[in-house]
């Protein structure tokens, strides 16, 4: 039981992943990119370290969890920091966008 | 396991596809990003399967290294120095 759901988690993790990154190619501008890569990737890792916190002793489970508790702090700052220094570098947006909040409060 | 370990690979080839072409510089930072995240969940894989815990040792190292290099380009890329 606690070894399949530990698999069950390991498979879904590597499925995020994949997922994540099949939006990194597809995707038409940065900004979405970003929104589809690091939400789905942040969320396969850390399925996959849920896994190891079931599948392996105590002490590793605990190195999992700080790792996870790390990717979880790290990983949306680190593409908000991105996204915002693009803006700013002055990266358009994809054609078909329909709303720019950012442009749109620097202006008014 | 090796099905997992083939599709983590993957998932590194198309990282490393969007920034050998991306077409701007936040493109192929953003990708490097993904790549560092990918490697976590990669050494942890390997923690899994050879029942060594040095491997989540290396995974925190990689995501530390990964999260500092990706602030520092993001800053980079806004024109400002760290410092505001």
């Amino acid at each position: 039981m606690r070894a399949s759901l530990g698999y069950f988690f390991l498979a879904v993790g590597v499925a995020f992943d994949l997922l994540g990154c099949v939006g990194l190619i597809r995707m038409p501008d940065l900004y979405n990119r970003l929104q589809a890569a690091t939400k789905c990737v942040t969320l396969g890792t850390l399925s996959i370290l849920v896994s190891v916190m079931i599948l392996c002793s105590p002490a590793t489970g605990a190195k999992a969890f700080l790792c996870g508790a790390f990717v979880l702090v790290s990983s949306p700052t680190a593409a908000h920091a991105l996204a915002r220094g693009a803006h700013r570098s002055g990266l358009r947006l994809w054609e078909k966008s329909v709303c720019d909040r950012l442009a749109e409060e620097k202006k008014g | 396991m090796t099905l997992l370990f083939s599709v983590l690979l993957v998932c590194c080839a198309l990282c490393l596809y969007r920034v050998a072409r991306g077409p701007s510089s936040a493109d192929r930072i953003m990708a490097t990003d993904i790549l560092g995240i990918l490697m976590v969940g990669f050494c942890a894989i390997l923690a899994i399967s050879t029942k060594k815990d040095y491997y989540l040792t290396i995974a925190i190292a990689w995501a530390l290294l990964s999260y500092i290099g990706v602030i520092a380009l993001a800053k980079f890329l806004e024109g400002k120095g760290f410092d505001e």
